[in-house]
């Protein structure tokens, strides 16, 4: 958790990692969107956007079998639905359940895997997302591994007496609360030490240059061209 | 020239009706150095956040010949640093050079110079080419180092750190004594650590039960109220 | 339940993605009122709190174990609009950085988890929370939202043309109800402890808008029941009397070899995302 894989990959230098964030952004949700709305051959058309996103896994220089294993997470979740449908007579929903759920992960996988949160986040600020939103989002992603160490040091003290009641987990987590209370007020006290006034300014702003332009039309109209190829010539 | 904080008779209650401040008299003169020692609760840290207005009770506090008002905590904030016990409180930023610069960018200087401001201070505290790094990912002294170093950016006059060595093992102390004695700031150092205070102090105010018991050398304080256990 | 991307026909999340958007906005607006960016860190801080809060296990005997979600007890300590700002931000960051839950079925996760789950699990609490029944209140907060955020996923997926054997639909309607009792207990113990630690920490009700408020959470909690409708009269095949009475009398619907193969699936659906969020945490 400390060292979350993708927080690692994201700081690669890749000429994937240099892209705008915004444009990856665009190119994942065009991805997402032509993955959902295709019907046909999708076996077939899953190969092809597969190998499309494994071409940029490779030149994004990230670990291929860790990328395809992450993303894997959502399969099971999945395989449960697949076999539900099967069971019901509906193979085909089977099979469009697993493929696209899988294909959707592996593409926002990539799109976190080559930009780092922070850019991420600022990007979304462009695109109209609540700003305070995106400040808590910001927040939330910076203390996530703090708090969750101070849980974890929770639960191997109570495993160390013999595991927690639910009482006892109850008044665990009711500390646990109070100390994240007591941290948000220590947090804004620093805040405030330093000048803050209410708003926050930011240090840079990411432009929007010419390769970047040149990525997303190609990004885009890829996973599109898989398609189009694929119901055209079946 | 006068000294740079100025005390007078400062008291103050939590609004539990706790009295944790039971009137309290300090002088701190250019470029010296200070440890605050005494006990857990022995109003120590309450009486440091008085001094950039964080809390404010009754009595006197002036910080360059300003007295801390409303009015005045703008300017008060940029003469007093303060670096708090918790690090990562302190870092709240995605990034170690956004955290740096974030009290320039409040005191609304350019993008461009406060990149550059943030990487003299980075560079200060040693901690060149991590600008781009996240806080979490970083060591305890790392931390430590950052944080002060979003305090030094700001050029204050003076620098409160409230138990600076925490989780530092003994040569990130001795890299952070260093580190301190070379700053020319006046410093108020909390800190229940008296190798690290006798590196770093040249005086020391022993706060008991709300109030000043006594002030000195810090070894002469040490000594006479057996706080120099640790160093042995 | 976060659905993932791919599991939603093309108008049910585009339509509820298109429904989400105003909701987050006016959920950030109602948040920050008053207050200025400053309430940014609580609220991130309390989000990490909502993710930390999933190692700690509750027992419930026979070697289970369950853990909080967290949208009733944001909203009985946060108040409801912070707490769909909290939850939307932790649903966007397990979207994201977690591959838990879909990007495109983000607004629709968002709207059951993070708009119904918290007006549902603030409803009670609204109304009843600073009389006698304050307990009851804060018990049924829980499991009415945690019922509201699962029903209407599993509308939502239903709706989507997903299919599920009608026994294996009550059996999952039943395993709701667990585990929306068992949030329920979970909120009313952790709000005690709360209460025994620091009082200002649970915010008495009628400091909101009640009208708003009040017709909003009835609202989710209609939706929720609609869904529940919708899930046992769904169509695409399904034989609607098959499920209502297998939600009459889910016992019975334990005699089909389908049904026990279904239940052996969500046992280990819960097993595998269980060991996941260990293995995650770990």
């Amino acid at each position: 958790m400390r060292h979350n894989a993708v927080d690692e990959w994201s700081r690669g230098s890749s000429a994937l990692h240099r892209r705008a964030p915004a444009s990856k952004l665009i190119a994942a949700a065009v991805f997402l969107v032509v993955v959902a709305t295709a019907h046909h051959h999708l076996p077939l058309l899953a190969c092809g956007w597969l190998g499309l996103l494994l071409w940029v896994t490779l030149a994004a220089r990230l670990p291929l079998g860790g990328i395809l294993s992450r993303g894997a997470v959502v399969l099971p979740f999945s395989a449960v639905f697949a076999l539900l449908s099967w069971m019901e007579g509906a193979p085909g929903i089977a099979v469009a359940l697993i493929l696209k759920s899988y294909l959707s992960a592996l593409a926002v996988l990539l799109l976190v895997a080559t930009t780092p949160l922070p850019e991420l986040v600022r990007s979304l600020e462009a695109a109209r997302v609540p700003r305070f939103l995106l400040t808590v989002v910001q927040f939330l992603y910076r203390y996530i591994f703090v708090v969750v160490e101070e849980a974890a040091h929770m639960r191997t003290a109570a495993a160390a007496r013999g595991g927690l009641t639910f009482r006892a987990a109850a008044d665990a987590l009711a500390v646990l609360f109070a100390r994240s209370f007591a941290r948000a007020e220590a947090i804004h006290r620093a805040m405030i030490a330093r000048g803050f006034d209410g708003h926050f300014r930011p240090l840079a702003r990411r432009r929007f240059a010419p390769p970047d332009a040149v990525f997303l039309v190609l990004a885009s109209a890829l996973p599109l061209l898989v398609r189009t190829v694929g119901e055209v010539l079946l | 020239m006068g000294p740079v904080v100025e005390v007078r008779s400062l008291k103050y209650s939590y609004p539990d009706g706790t009295e944790a401040l039971k009137g309290v008299d300090f002088r701190l003169e250019a470029g010296e150095g200070v440890a605050l020692l005494g006990a857990n609760g022995s109003g120590k840290t309450t009486f440091a956040l008085h001094l950039n207005g964080l809390l404010s009770g009754s009595g006197a506090v002036r910080i360059c010949g300003m007295e801390v008002t409303p009015a005045s905590l703008a300017a008060i904030r940029r003469k007093v640093g303060m670096v708090f016990q918790d690090a990562d409180s302190q870092l709240f930023m995605p990034t170690v050079i956004e955290d740096v610069g974030f009290g320039l960018l409040n005191q609304g200087l350019a993008p461009e110079e406060v990149c550059e401001r943030a990487q003299i201070a980075l560079e200060q505290v040693g901690m060149v080419g991590t600008g781009s790094r996240a806080p979490h990912h970083l060591s305890a002294g790392e931390k430590r180092r950052v944080a002060l170093a979003g305090i030094l950016a700001l050029d204050p006059e003076i620098l409160v750190l409230d138990e600076p060595t925490t989780f530092l093992d003994p040569p990130g102390q001795r890299a952070l004594s260093d580190l301190l004695r070379n700053l020319p700031q006046a410093k108020i150092l909390i800190t229940h650590d008296m190798p690290f205070a006798l590196a770093t102090c040249s005086r020391a105010v022993f706060f008991h039960d709300g109030s000043v018991a006594a002030e000195g050398p810090v070894e002469e304080i040490a000594a006479r109220f057996g706080w120099g256990f640790a160093a042995r | 339940m976060h659905i993932p991307d791919g599991f939603l026909s093309t108008p049910v999340w585009a339509t509820l993605d298109a429904l989400a958007l105003p909701a987050t906005g006016f959920a950030a607006r109602a948040a920050q009122r008053g207050f200025d960016e400053s309430k940014a860190p609580l609220l991130g801080v309390m989000g990490a709190f909502i993710f930390a809060a999933q190692m700690i296990n509750f027992p419930v005997g026979m070697g289970t174990s369950g853990h909080l979600v967290g949208g009733a007890l944001l909203a009985c300590t946060l108040g409801p609009a912070p707490a769909s700002v909290v939850m939307t931000a932790i649903l966007a960051i397990q979207a994201f950085v977690f591959q838990d839950g879909g990007v495109l079925a983000l607004g629709p996760n968002v709207l059951n988890m993070a708009v119904a789950g918290v007006l549902a699990g603030y409803l009670p609490y609204h109304l009843w929370g600073g009389g006698r029944f304050r307990r009851a209140a804060i018990f049924a907060g829980g499991v009415l939202s945690v019922l509201a955020s699962a029903v209407l996923a599993l509308s939502e997926l239903l709706l989507s043309g997903v299919r599920m054997p009608p026994s294996v639909l009550a059996v999952s309607l039943g395993l709701f109800l667990v585990s929306a009792l068992l949030e329920g207990a979970i909120t009313m113990a952790v709000v005690s402890a709360l209460e025994r630690i620091q009082p200002g920490f649970v915010r008495q009700p009628a400091s909101a808008p009640a009208l708003l408020l009040g017709g909003l959470g009835l609202f989710a909690v209609l939706l929720a029941a609609g869904g529940v409708v919708f899930a046992s009269t769904a169509p695409d095949g399904i034989d609607s009397l098959a499920i209502r009475s297998g939600i009459a009398k889910p016992l019975a619907a334990y005699g089909s070899g389908a049904s026990v193969a279904g239940v052996v699936l969500i046992f280990l659906l819960l097993l595998a995302g269980g060991r996941m969020m260990r293995r995650r945490s770990a």
